[in-house]
């Protein structure tokens, strides 16, 4: 039994010690507190000046990641509330994504941008967000995101292995659940990049989801009160690339395809996703792909705000007895 | 207004050729420039560092193979001086066949060796800091050249902050012509250079002098300190920009414009050494003069394949 958090910190302990070349920056990153949500424990004591605790400056760290990885190392920057992230815009999307091709010839930069995400907390407006959608479609950067079905260690060496700079979203809530678990119901396999999460024995399901590590509780939660209590079966695709969004397995046979994404409503990852599966879909589907979104508003700190405007598990099963009705 | 440009005096120290040469390539290059665009044949923009050229000249003799050099916008000089190849970088900006990066970067983005210029006004600054705590220790340096707007941006203050407190060989070379596109220094800058370096305990070393030997005299002992400490340092060189901003859109009084001319090093290179200065004017003149021509006959520029 291992949490999200332990297993991460683990993934980034195995590859320091296999990999000379990686550096580790972020703020409060070092021992004894090991990063505010204790992912990067352990890791200063045993890399001495490959980790670095960092001023508060999201935007120079970034860039000293992308330089270090210029100069042929790789570097891990953690943004400690992906909220934070907005400061390191233009290192990110005009420096490090762009070089990988602004120089007429591809240039590696493998840098990885840990972002720890989402709510449901009670933090408040400004350490809550899912700014997943202000990096889709930026030229040179691919965006991942921890799931309890993917292998960290694989992630890192797969987004290293791109050599263009990635941002790997986090949720916090994630951090506490433990990694391989689903339910007593429900079951998963990987195909290819994608867990598929599945009611095992059962026959074609009602309703394919499609989500991000993120809210994959929450809408376990959706699709066990679908079945015990709407009699509707779901599967769920979790894919841990977000962007380019990669392949969805197995869904030429879905009655229906929803999309459920934390982030607020407007230019969002759901409709990337969506985007990328009418054509292919197209002739087969029902009716409109669903898009679940947290609502258009800013993330309050009270607990009864908070929840009425993310994604929950009780929205997730209103929106597919909604669609399928 | 703070008056930046140099006192007008005779070079106290002569040039050798391979100097003179370099700041002449330069100089002859971008006023080709200037020339190419007012004829229609360049497209997008171009920002000439006329009466900046002796910066990067005497920059390059004290930089080493291994350091690595960030350039801004106005890094035609900084390229030449450092890599003497017009053919690369006039292909760059015509889009033609050898440019040095396929004719994607043009005039802002070029990355060539340990050389790289970006677009964005203090971007360089934290990458320069990154690439400088990859070099510490082995002796090379990450030289960064910005100006005096670029400190309007908190990007140059995360840098210099991570810079002194890591100790990382960074030399950081200010330019400041004592204008920011159009908005005087004076306008655009509390308070002075140095003291900002101060407050971050960084070694600050201010120029006033043109004289590229005067200068390297005095920046040796300071940039060998930078890679041996290692330790960052500002260079602060009062210059003058002879030229506009970029084409066309200087705004600044004839008077002012007068007083930066008075400066410039090449009438008074003329009047020490007319022979010399003469032939080998003639020959830089003539050799951007083949470069135009050839660059010009190229076929376009594919992305890919460039050095």
């Amino acid at each position: 039994m291992t949490r999200v958090s332990e297993h991460l910190n683990q993934a980034l302990h195995d590859l320091m010690e296999s990999d000379p070349s990686v550096h580790l920056l972020g703020e409060d990153v070092s021992d004894p507190y090991g990063g505010a949500f204790k992912v990067t424990r352990g890791l200063s004591g045993r890399f001495g000046s490959r980790v670095r605790s960092t001023p508060l400056s999201e935007g120079a760290i970034a860039g000293v990641g992308a330089g270090l990885a210029l100069a042929g190392d790789k570097a891990i920057v953690e943004i400690m509330f992906a909220d934070f992230v907005a400061l390191a815009f233009d290192q990110i999307t005009n420096f490090a994504a762009k070089s990988t091709s602004m120089y007429g010839r591809p240039v590696p930069v493998p840098l990885v941008v840990r972002c720890p995400t989402g709510g449901n907390r009670g933090y408040g407006p400004t350490h809550s967000q899912n700014p997943q959608k202000h990096f889709i479609g930026v030229p040179g950067l691919s965006l991942f995101e921890m799931t309890p079905f993917h292998d960290a260690g694989e992630l890192f060496s797969r987004m290293f292995g791109l050599g263009r700079p990635c941002l790997f979203f986090e949720d916090k809530v994630l951090y506490t659940r433990q990694m391989y678990r689903t339910d007593d119901l429900f079951r998963f396999e990987l195909v290819d990049d994608v867990a598929r999460v599945y009611l095992d024995g059962a026959g074609r399901p009602d309703c394919t989801l499609v989500t991000h590590g993120g809210l994959v509780h929450r809408t376990l939660d959706a699709m066990r009160a679908l079945l015990l209590e709407d009699d509707l079966i779901c599967e769920l695709l979790v894919p841990a690339q977000l962007y380019p969004v990669p392949h969805l397995p197995g869904l030429e046979d879905a009655p229906h395809v929803c999309v459920v994404d934390d982030g607020t409503e407007g230019g969002t990852w759901a409709a990337e996703v969506a985007t990328a599966l009418y054509p292919r879909l197209w002739g087969r589907l029902r009716r409109p792909i669903t898009l679940i979104n947290s609502a258009d508003g800013v993330i309050p700190a009270a607990p009864h705000l908070e929840r009425e405007v993310l994604v929950q598990a009780d929205s997730i099963r209103a929106a597919v007895r909604e669609a399928l009705s | 207004m703070i008056v930046t440009a140099a006192p007008p005096r005779s070079p106290r120290h002569a040039l050798n050729d391979g100097d003179l040469r370099s700041l002449l390539l330069i100089r002859h290059f971008e006023r080709a420039l200037l020339r190419l665009f007012e004829q229609g044949v360049l497209s997008g923009t171009t920002h000439t560092c006329l009466g900046q050229e002796y910066i990067p000249v005497t920059l390059s003799a004290l930089l080493r193979d291994d350091d690595f050099v960030f350039s801004n916008h106005r890094g035609h000089g900084h390229f030449l001086a450092r890599h003497p190849d017009p053919h690369g970088l006039l292909a760059e900006i015509m889009g033609r066949e050898g440019a040095l990066c396929g004719g994607v970067g043009g005039s802002q983005h070029i990355y060539h060796r340990r050389f790289l210029s970006t677009g964005v006004q203090g971007e360089s600054l934290p990458v320069a800091t990154g690439v400088a705590l990859k070099l510490a220790g082995t002796g090379a340096l990450a030289c960064a050249y910005i100006g005096d707007g670029t400190w309007g941006e908190g990007a140059v203050y995360e840098a210099l902050n991570m810079a002194s407190l890591w100790r990382v060989p960074l030399l950081v070379v200010v330019e400041h012509n004592g204008i920011a596109q159009s908005t005087p220094t004076s306008a655009q800058m509390a308070g002075t250079i140095a003291a900002r370096a101060a407050a971050f305990g960084v070694r600050h070393h201010h120029v006033t002098s043109t004289d590229v030997g005067e200068i390297r005299d005095a920046l040796a002992p300071l940039v060998d300190a930078v890679r041996a400490e290692p330790s960052p340092l500002v260079v602060e060189f009062a210059t003058h920009r002879l030229g506009p901003h970029s084409k066309g859109d200087d705004t600044r009084p004839p008077e002012e414009i007068r007083r930066a001319q008075e400066s410039d090093w090449y009438d008074r290179h003329a009047e020490t050494d007319p022979e010399r200065f003469a032939r080998l004017d003639r020959e830089q003149r003539e050799l951007v003069e083949r470069v135009v021509a050839e660059v010009s006959a190229r076929p376009l520029s594919r992305p890919g394949g460039a050095a």
